[in-house]
């Protein structure tokens, strides 16, 4: 090493890269990642085959399959996100992390796009279920791109709300479970069951609003081949309030 | 300019004022050891030094940089080893140490991993994973990271704890080495290694500074150190 200590301030790139390569990496450095990987696909594909018949209805399209996408994701992105903060508190490595020459939000948004990016890992492994509906039929394509974006985006906004309870706690059980049951509610609105629920307390134009809240009910159109801005803009709110909320908590420490 | 100057330096946590006012700095080739008993404000004073924690009050200016308005570039002339060398456990040392270098931005991380494994003597382990290693290996580990990028300051919060007499023995070596081209601080409730590795003692206790003093002088003020170290922090 030289005489004369030297220690150039980083590219703030630097930074955000190499945490975004440890986390995504992170994942498959233990079982998790393939135990993830494999619940996804069983469960998308067989929801998709055994509750939502999409053999049987005889149609070239993956709209059954994606329907039941936000049940995935609000079950597996808090298990995904449930370790981007609550790990660091408890190995005591978040001390490290923030003595080291990165921001909070350098470190936020390598350590959220690297988890993103692996639950669109495990979407892309569900294209075989897209390359058999083209070999069956005849399937609008562009249809099931956009589904598959829909179903990236709602996976963000799980994420986000992830990243909210994995801030706020040292356990990642606790993280996932509160995670869990905030996405849980996202999914139940816009269900029929809650429906009735919400008339008995709400005025109509209420209820029609708080609807609109529900992952479904923005997943929908995406499945019928529609990039539409309002829920693209829902999606993308929610996935980077909660990156920021979450930010925030850490910086507060 | 000191490499580390501390002004006036207080933080609370809720009711307990855990730094009331502390001031000091380190030179170039100073190691300064940090005495004072379990919960005097050591550790807190390390967290503010390093730019974890925000001081209520005064500053911290490291290298030129003060810690709250740049902590970046002074975090970037900075090596610090948290109370138990926490590290990511699931990595193994070469791969966390390469994220340390990579993070840093150093260039050609790859070589400065692998001089600083030799540095630490990591060699053998550098392909098992931080969980796996023992207590000495996982400090020396803590270390290793602090010392990558060959830091101007260096700040190391009890980094023998729980080291066997050959492991401390180990330890001090590599950083007397190093430490004429540093400024470093070293937390420690072992009292004999003040004569081994210091060039200076400040002990803290209830958040304020009640000594700080060449080795010398320290070690004139009694033969048994520590009714000295009772006495101070009395």
């Amino acid at each position: 090493m030289s005489d004369q200590p030297t220690s150039p301030t980083p590219r703030p790139g630097a930074a955000f890269w190499a945490v975004l390569r440890r986390e995504f990496a992170g994942y498959f450095r233990t079982p998790l990642a393939y135990v993830f990987l494999a619940v996804f696909n069983a469960f998308a594909i067989s929801l998709a085959f055994f509750i939502g018949n999409i053999y049987e209805a005889g149609v070239a399209s993956l709209d059954r399959f994606f329907l039941y996408h936000p049940w995935l994701w609000a079950f597996l992105a808090p298990a995904a996100g449930a370790r981007l903060w609550a790990e660091e508190r408890r190995q005591g490595t978040l001390e490290l992390l923030l003595t080291w020459p990165v921001t909070v939000w350098q470190a936020a948004l390598g350590k959220f796009f690297a988890a993103w990016l692996f639950l669109g890992s495990a979407l892309l492994i569900t294209l075989p279920m897209a390359f058999t509906v083209c070999y069956l039929g005849d399937p609008d394509v562009g249809v099931i791109v956009s589904g598959y974006v829909g179903s990236f985006l709602c996976a963000g906004a799980c994420l986000g709300i992830a990243a909210i309870a994995s801030a706020l706690t040292r356990s990642q059980v606790i993280a996932f479970v509160t995670g869990f049951l905030a996405c849980f509610v996202l999914v139940l609105v816009g269900y029929g069951v809650f429906d009735e629920l919400l008339s008995g307390a709400f005025a109509t134009g209420t209820v029609d609003e708080i609807r609109r809240l529900g992952l479904w009910r923005n997943l929908e159109p995406f499945t019928l081949g529609l990039i539409d801005l309002r829920p693209t803009a829902y999606f993308l709110t929610v996935a980077f309030a909660g990156l920021g909320l979450s930010t925030l908590i850490v910086e507060r420490r | 300019m000191a490499l580390i100057e501390v002004s006036q330096l207080q933080k609370s946590y809720g009711a307990i004022r855990a730094v009331k006012n502390v001031s000091f700095s380190v030179d170039r080739g100073e190691v300064v050891g940090f005495l004072g008993p379990n919960g005097a404000g050591k550790s807190t004073t390390m967290k503010l030094l390093t730019g974890y924690l925000r001081p209520d009050a005064g500053t911290a200016v490291v290298a030129g940089f003060d810690v709250v308005e740049n902590p970046v570039a002074a975090k970037a002339h900075l090596g610090y080893s948290p109370e138990g060398a926490p590290a990511y456990g699931e990595m193994t040392v070469r791969e966390f140490l390469r994220f340390a270098a990579e993070l840093r931005g150093l260039a050609d991380p790859a070589q400065r991993v692998a001089d600083t494994l030799k540095l630490c003597r990591l060699e053998e382990v550098a392909g098992q994973s931080v969980d796996t290693l023992s207590k000495g290996y996982r400090m020396r580990v803590g270390f290793a990271q602090a010392v990558i990028h060959d830091p101007a300051v260096l700040i190391l919060d009890e980094p023998t704890d729980g080291l066997d007499p050959n492991q401390k023995f180990e330890v001090r070596r590599i950083l007397k080495d190093m430490a004429a081209r540093k400024a470093v601080i070293v937390s420690t409730h072992i009292l004999e290694e003040i004569d081994e590795l210091c060039t200076r003692v400040i002990v803290i206790a209830q958040g304020e500074v009640r000594c700080d003093e060449s080795k010398e002088r320290f070690l004139q003020r009694g033969a048994d150190l520590n009714q000295v170290f009772r006495k101070l922090t009395a």
